[in-house]
């Protein structure tokens, strides 16, 4: 009960500190700004197209814009969250604002549990506001719906929530600001390596191809992202591609949902690295 | 009292008396611990350190920098671990967190949530403690520390003094009975000093037990009943100040100083000289005639005496005494290990 008490506490905490930080200002601000531009953006499209494109090829675009937008705030959510994850734990074990909190009766993992939740419940807060948004402004626009929004939203906060785990495990180990840039740098790495994965799969390239799935398997965000852009896009979008068979080759579609198998990998992942950065906040010297 | 008590009885008697002074004994110790090591890299920070902290009980934690204080008192708390040793608090083994419901922290390195205002860290400390306080009381514990008209403004504007001043009451919000503060005057003013001081003593009229590191010696003498001195990770001394200040001195103006005169001085004990004035040792045990005596032989002894002025070793000049000796110590048996 007491234990159920401090994580709710510390989860709290954490909130009204992302809450209370600049880093909502400059979220908000950030997500407003992209949101108008597409808005402007999808308005213009529908505009300039004037009629002459089809109502597949007017999808198509559709598809394609909204998941590089997504893809947009996957990244905003993906450098708040993980320049939050660095310092609230890091942060305050160095300036020493831990020592008066961990020297009350509460267990560290409880400590670490809170702030975890409170981090899931900010940035997966983030994603799915700022995805409803956007979405919704697209269907003001130009009509577009995606089939499956919920999935979708639901992949993109569990993206966001990977990568803050990962940024949490690190904040153990190294200083805040360097483990907001080995986050974000694995989190793009990881995305750029699902690309040339991609162009080897297209190519019929194993060797290539079996990059894009390495990397997928050691951090689980570009598998993720891949599944929610699957949930954004039109399903004849990849038929418009060549008939679906470059369709691997291109960075804003994705060509297959994901298997429950890799969700469930993705969430046994969580796990471990969970698992780890308490071990290794256990047994840290404050 | 009869003369049969102060008797010495038989063994009857004896094991009677030891079973009414277990049963008068206080409840467990606020802090016990008994063989505390750590070590940093290479660096042995604290090895086999020991103490206790009585229920109601003042102790300072005195010792030089670098001494392991601030080690010590985080492996009490649980934020250090310790590579031996065991810890008790208020009767229960530290290793649960329980057991630190009743106690309350000021850390040396003082800092808390820029975000939060003065009144929600109370109530944020009050929550994690699980301890039932009222709004009121935690209001009350802001005045005590002389930030009542703060409570509404965020910590982020507060200068050090007055994060200092936050953090005591923080250690003070969920009724501890034992509070632990490390340097809790290291950012205060003269007049903020003397406030913690009086809360120090209010809390030990309050039965509070507190453990105290400071390097201020003054403030250690005057609220402390104990003190543990720490050196290079090891208990150099502890006791009792009267134990630990128990001789005292006196200064004496003297001329015309006779040879037998001043074989009289030197018997009284150890005597240092400063052109007329000498300073003398007194024996412990002298019950109040060592003065008078010494005074009236010199006189006989055709010494004139200008001034009689009674002293007192400090505890700073105890401190450095053992300090020093400590290192003269560690020195010879460096250059016997040198030589051999």
């Amino acid at each position: 009960m007491t234990t159920v008490r401090t994580v709710l506490t510390i989860a709290g905490l954490t909130l009204r500190e992302a809450s209370r930080r600049r880093v909502l200002l400059a979220l908000t601000a950030l997500t407003v700004v992209l949101l108008a531009l597409s808005g402007w953006g999808f308005s213009r499209l529908a505009a300039e197209s004037g009629g002459t494109l089809t109502t597949g090829e007017a999808r198509l675009t559709a598809s394609i814009v909204l998941n590089l937008v997504m893809f947009g705030f996957s990244l905003i959510a993906a450098l708040g969250t993980a320049f939050l994850a660095g310092p609230t734990l890091s942060g305050e074990t160095e300036s020493g604002i831990a020592l008066a909190v961990l020297a009350r009766p509460i267990r560290r993992s409880a400590f670490l549990l809170g702030k975890w939740l409170g981090l899931v419940g900010f940035g997966a807060g983030f994603v799915v506001l700022a995805g409803l948004a956007q979405i919704t402004i697209v269907w003001a626009v130009v009509g577009y719906w995606p089939p499956e929004p919920a999935s979708a939203l639901a992949l993109l906060a569990a993206q966001t929530t990977v990568l803050l785990t990962l940024a949490m495990l690190l904040s153990t180990a190294i200083s805040p600001m360097a483990s907001g840039v080995v986050a974000v740098g694995l989190f793009c790495t990881t995305w750029v390596a699902g690309v040339v994965g991609g162009v080897g799969a297209s190519l019929g390239n194993e060797a290539v191809e079996r990059v894009g799935s390495v990397s997928r398997m050691l951090l689980p965000t570009d598998g993720l992202w891949r599944g929610a852009m699957h949930g954004f896009q039109d399903p004849s979008a990849l038929i418009q591609i060549s008939g679906g068979a470059d369709a691997d080759a291109f960075p804003f579609l994705s060509a297959a949902p994901l298997t429950p198998a890799y969700l469930a990998w993705a969430a046994v992942w969580v796990v471990m690295i969970w698992g780890l950065a308490a071990t290794s906040f256990l047994r840290k010297d404050l | 009292m009869t003369a049969a008590g102060l008797a010495p009885a038989g063994p009857e008697a004896a094991r009677a008396a030891a079973a009414q002074l277990v049963a008068d004994l206080p409840s467990a110790p606020a802090v016990w611990c008994s063989g505390l090591r750590k070590r940093y890299g290479k660096q042995q920070a604290v090895s086999g350190v020991s103490f206790s902290v009585d229920r109601g009980e003042v102790v300072g934690l005195l010792g030089p920098n670098g001494a392991g204080k601030t080690s010590v008192i985080k492996m009490l708390l649980g934020l250090v671990r310790p590579d031996a040793g065991e810890v008790m608090l208020l009767g229960a083994p530290a290793s649960d967190p329980a057991a630190r419901v009743r106690v309350g922290y000021l850390p040396e390195l003082f800092r808390y949530q820029p975000w939060l205002d003065a009144s929600e860290l109370l109530a944020l400390h009050v929550r994690l403690s699980g301890v039932d306080v009222s709004e009121h009381d935690q209001r009350e514990c802001l005045a005590l520390v002389g930030l009542a008209d703060r409570a509404g403004d965020r910590l982020g504007g507060f200068s050090k003094g007055m994060q200092q001043r936050l953090g005591l009451a923080v250690a003070l919000v969920a009724r501890p009975d034992l509070v632990v503060l490390d340097e809790p005057t290291s950012a205060l003013d003269p007049l903020g000093r003397a406030d913690v001081r009086d809360i120090v003593l209010e809390l030990k009229g309050r039965g509070v037990a507190v453990l105290l590191n400071s390097h201020l010696i003054g403030e250690v003498e005057r609220v402390c009943d104990r003190v543990v001195i720490l050196d290079r990770g090891q208990v150099a001394a502890s006791g009792t100040l009267a134990e630990l200040l128990g001789q005292r001195e006196l200064r004496l103006h003297l001329t015309d100083l006779s040879a037998q005169a001043r074989a009289r001085l030197l018997a009284t004990g150890k005597a240092d000289q400063e052109g007329d004035w000498y300073t003398v040792a007194l024996p412990v045990d002298d019950l109040g005639r060592a003065v008078p005596d010494l005074v009236a032989e010199l006189v006989t002894l055709g010494a004139r005496v200008h001034a009689v002025e009674p002293g007192r070793i400090s505890l700073e000049e105890k401190l450095l005494g053992i300090l020093r000796e400590g290192a003269a110590g560690r020195a010879a048996a460096g250059s016997e290990g040198v030589q051999r």
